[in-house]
C-alpha cells in the first residue's frame, strides 16, 4: 500500500444520510475477481441513467468536483453489506479522504486496508465544512484539517494511523506474532472440519 | 469481575492484547463464498502466502449461483468465472468446498448451522455482513471485508478493537406466535433503535421472548443485527441450542463433553454490565412491513405510509431521507399499508429460507392460488432445506398455488443472479435489505415475514395475517 501523504483538495459535498454500500457499488459489479477498475461503478445507479448517460444533477457529475480527493457526507456512511468493493470504488475514483459524523463499522475498517482515510467529526464541524468551497488540507501525521479560516483537529486510532502513514502490510505485522498464534493453537481445542 | 457472554468469548480468543493496538483474536471458523474471496486468494498468491488452517475453513457458492435447473450450464459468463475461480482457489489451497452440485450447497449462513459447523462459544467470520446469523448459537460471529478474509486465511486471526456489549431485552408473550414472527420482532427492534443504533456493539438478545423462540427463529433475529449497525448479535445457548446441533455432519465426536463445558461457561454473569440497554415488549406487536429504503423505515401492517415530517420528529436529515424514500418507493403518505398492491413475492434469503419458514408459509398457501397479478418465488436456503421440504410435500403445495419452487442460493435478496426485479416492480420480500435497487435496479422492496409474504402473494396486496386462519 502507498504511504498516505498530505491531501489538498476541494471537498465534494455529498449531503445524504445513511449511504449504504449497495449504493456505493451496486451488486451487478461485484462479479469481478480483481480489485482494480471499480471507480467507474461508483454510485452507478445515482450517477448514470438507464442508458448509461450521466445524470447532471448528481454531485459527482458536476465538473467542479472532478478532481476532488475529499468526500464529505452525513451520518452512518457505508452501512449495509460488508463489500470492500465500496472502498475500492471510492479509492479508484480518486478519493483519499471521507469526512462524516459517523461510519458503519465494517466499512470503516475496510478503509484502512486500502489507503482511504475516514475522518469522524462532530455534526456541527461537518456542517461548516459543507459550506467550504475553497481547498482544504488534510494532514494525517498532525491529525489536522486546515481550511482558509480555521484548523480542525481529528482523532484517530494510533495503530491505524501508522498503517496508513507507512503503507504497512497488516498481515506481515500479524505474522510477526506467529509464535503467539501457534501457542494459542496448542492450548485451545478447536474442533476441526476435516 | 462479572462478564457478559460476548466478553467471555472475546477473552477466550485473545492471542495478543495491547493497550494501544487492536487485539489479535483467534478465529475458529472461516466461511468463504465466491463473491468476496477472489481478491483475497489473489493477494495470497502474489505474496506467496499459504492458508494457515484449511481445516477450519469451509467454502460454498451462494451469492450469484442461478436458482434454475442445476443440470444446465450457467448462462451468465461473468458469474461462471467467479464460480470457477472459487473452485480453483479451494483446490489450490486445500479448502473443502460445497459446490453447485453438492447436496450440502446453500446459503453459507443456512448450511453453517445445518452442518454443525457453527458451534457455541466459537468465533466465526465470513466476508458477508449477515454472518451475525450464527450468533443464535452463542457464537461470536461477524462479517468482514475482503482484506480481512485474506488476513484470516493467512493468519487464522483478525485484528480488531473490542466492540461494546449491548443488551436487548425481549420480554412478553406473543398473542399469536404464528402471525407474529421472529422477523416482526427484529424489524420492530430496528425500527426503534435505528439502523445505526447498534454501531460499535455486539448485541445480546435476552429475555423470555427469546427463550421461547426456536433456533431458526433466533437465527432470523441475529441475522438482522447488522441492519441495526451492530457488528454481531448473539443469544446464550440453551438446551434447544445443544439439541439442534447434536448429530450433524461436523458435530464434534466429544459433543456431550463440550456441551457440559458450554453449560458451565456460556452465559452472561448476573451482575455483568452492558454499555447500552434496550427493552421491547412483544405482547402487543403487530406484523411489520417496511415502507422505505432502509430497514428502520418500518410500520405496523395496520398503519399507513407515514408523513415524512411526522416520521422525522424534527430531524432534517431524516425528513429528507423519508421524502426521498417515498419518492423512490412511489408511495403516497397516508396510504394504508393494506392497500399497497404488489407485483412480486420472494420467500428466501439467509433471514427466512429455512424449513420452519417454509412450513409457516405453506399454511397460508395450501389450497389457494397466487394472485393473477403476482409472480411469486420460493428459494430454499440450502439443498438440505429443499430436500426436507420436498419430503414433506411442501413443494407440491407451493407449485399447486403457482409459486416457483427453485434451487438454493441468495437469489433475489441481492439480485446478483438472474432473479431480479424489473424497474418499478414492487416486491413483498422475506429478505433483510430494502435499499434502493437492492433486488434489481429501480425495484421496490417491502420487508416482511414469510407468512406475510405468502398472504400478500395470494391477495395481491398486504394483509394482516392475524385475521387469517393459521391452524
Amino acid at each position: 500500500m502507498e504511504p498516505f501523504r498530505k491531501i489538498k483538495s476541494i471537498v465534494t459535498p455529498f449531503d445524504k444520510v445513511n449511504v449504504d454500500t449497495d449504493q456505493i457499488v451496486p451488486k451487478q459489479f461485484l462479479k469481478l475477481i480483481h480489485k482494480t477498475g471499480f471507480g467507474k461503478f461508483l454510485f452507478y445507479n445515482w450517477r448514470f441513467d438507464n442508458n448509461g448517460n450521466q445524470i447532471p444533477s448528481f454531485i459527482l457529475n458536476d465538473p467542479k468536483y472532478k478532481n476532488s480527493k475529499i468526500l464529505i457526507t452525513r451520518d452512518n456512511f457505508g452501512c449495509g453489506s460488508s463489500r470492500e468493493h465500496a472502498v475500492w470504488a471510492l479509492k479508484d475514483y480518486g478519493f483519499f479522504v471521507i469526512i462524516a459524523p459517523s461510519f458503519a463499522d465494517i466499512f470503516y475498517s475496510n478503509c484502512f486496508k486500502n489507503g482511504l482515510l475516514p475522518i469522524i467529526l462532530d455534526s456541527k464541524t461537518v456542517d461548516s465544512l459543507f459550506q467550504t468551497s475553497s481547498e482544504i488540507e488534510v494532514d494525517l501525521e498532525a491529525q489536522k484539517i486546515t481550511t482558509p479560516t480555521k484548523t480542525i483537529s481529528f482523532e484517530i486510532d494510533g495503530h491505524r494511523k501508522q498503517i496508513l502513514l507507512k503503507g504497512l502490510d497488516d498481515i506481515a505485522m500479524t505474522l510477526e506474532y506467529e509464535d503467539e498464534i501457534s501457542d494459542y493453537e496448542k492450548q485451545a481445542t478447536i474442533p476441526s472440519l476435516l | 469481575m462479572p462478564q457478559t457472554l460476548f466478553e467471555k468469548i472475546w477473552d477466550s480468543h485473545v492471542v495478543v492484547e495491547s493497550d494501544n493496538n487492536p487485539s489479535i483474536i483467534y478465529i475458529d471458523r472461516h466461511l468463504v463464498h465466491e463473491v468476496t474471496s477472489p481478491q483475497a486468494f489473489e493477494e495470497l498468491r502474489l505474496n506467496k502466502r499459504r492458508v494457515r488452517r484449511p481445516d477450519l475453513t469451509i467454502a460454498t457458492m451462494d451469492h450469484n449461483v442461478p436458482t434454475s435447473d442445476r443440470s444446465l450450464p450457467i448462462v451468465d459468463q461473468i458469474s461462471e468465472v467467479q464460480i470457477k475461480t472459487l473452485e480453483k482457489n479451494c483446490q489450490d489451497f486445500g479448502i473443502q468446498l460445497f459446490d453447485i452440485k453438492s447436496p450440502y450447497q446453500g446459503i453459507v449462513h443456512v448450511i453453517g448451522p445445518q452442518l454443525g459447523i457453527t458451534l457455541p462459544g466459537t468465533t466465526i467470520v465470513c466476508g458477508d455482513s449477515h454472518t451475525s446469523t450464527h450468533g443464535a448459537f452463542g457464537a461470536l460471529a461477524f462479517g468482514i471485508g475482503t482484506s480481512e478474509v485474506e488476513h484470516v486465511l493467512a493468519t487464522q486471526t483478525i485484528r480488531m478493537e473490542k466492540p461494546k456489549p449491548f443488551e436487548i431485552k425481549v420480554v412478553g408473550k406473543r398473542k399469536n406466535p404464528h402471525a407474529i414472527t421472529a422477523k416482526d420482532i427484529i424489524l420492530s427492534i430496528i425500527r426503534h433503535i435505528g439502523i445505526n443504533g447498534g454501531t460499535g456493539t455486539v448485541i445480546e438478545y435476552r429475555g423470555e421472548a427469546i427463550s421461547d423462540l426456536t433456533m431458526e427463529q433466533r437465527m432470523t433475529i441475529c441475522n438482522m443485527s447488522i441492519e441495526a449497525g451492530a457488528r454481531a448479535g448473539l443469544v446464550a445457548p440453551d438446551e434447544k441450542t445443544f439439541d439442534y446441533l447434536r448429530g450433524r455432519k461436523f458435530t464434534p465426536k466429544n459433543y456431550d463433553d463440550l456441551v457440559s463445558q458450554w453449560q458451565e461457561t456460556l452465559y452472561t454473569d448476573s451482575n455483568a454490565s452492558f454499555a447500552k440497554s434496550f427493552t421491547i415488549d412483544v405482547s402487543n406487536i403487530a406484523p411489520q412491513v417496511s415502507w422505505g429504503t432502509n430497514p428502520a423505515m418500518v410500520c405496523d401492517v395496520t398503519e399507513s405510509v407515514p408523513f415524512p415530517e411526522e416520521y422525522a420528529k424534527g430531524n432534517e436529515d431524516q425528513r429528507k431521507a423519508a421524502e426521498k424514500a417515498l419518492q423512490y418507493m412511489s408511495l403516497k403518505a397516508g396510504t394504508k399499508m393494506t392497500e399497497i398492491e404488489i407485483d412480486r413475492v420472494f420467500i428466501g434469503s439467509c433471514t427466512n429460507s429455512r424449513i420452519e419458514d417454509l412450513i409457516e408459509a405453506s399454511k397460508v398457501i395450501k389450497g389457494k392460488n397466487v394472485s393473477s397479478k403476482v409472480r411469486a418465488m420460493i428459494v430454499p436456503g440450502s439443498q438440505m432445506v429443499k430436500k426436507q421440504a420436498e419430503e414433506m410435500g411442501l413443494d407440491k403445495i407451493f407449485k399447486d398455488a403457482n409459486f416457483e419452487w427453485r434451487e438454493s442460493g441468495c437469489s433475489m435478496c441481492l439480485g446478483m443472479n438472474p432473479d431480479i426485479l424489473a424497474p418499478g416492480e414492487r416486491c413483498a420480500s422475506t429478505s433483510n435489505r430494502n435499499f434502493e435497487g437492492r433486488q434489481g435496479t429501480g425495484g421496490r422492496t417491502h420487508l416482511v415475514s414469510p407468512i406475510m409474504a405468502a398472504a400478500a402473494a395470494i391477495k395481491g396486496h398486504f394483509v394482516d395475517v392475524r385475521e387469517m386462519d393459521l391452524n
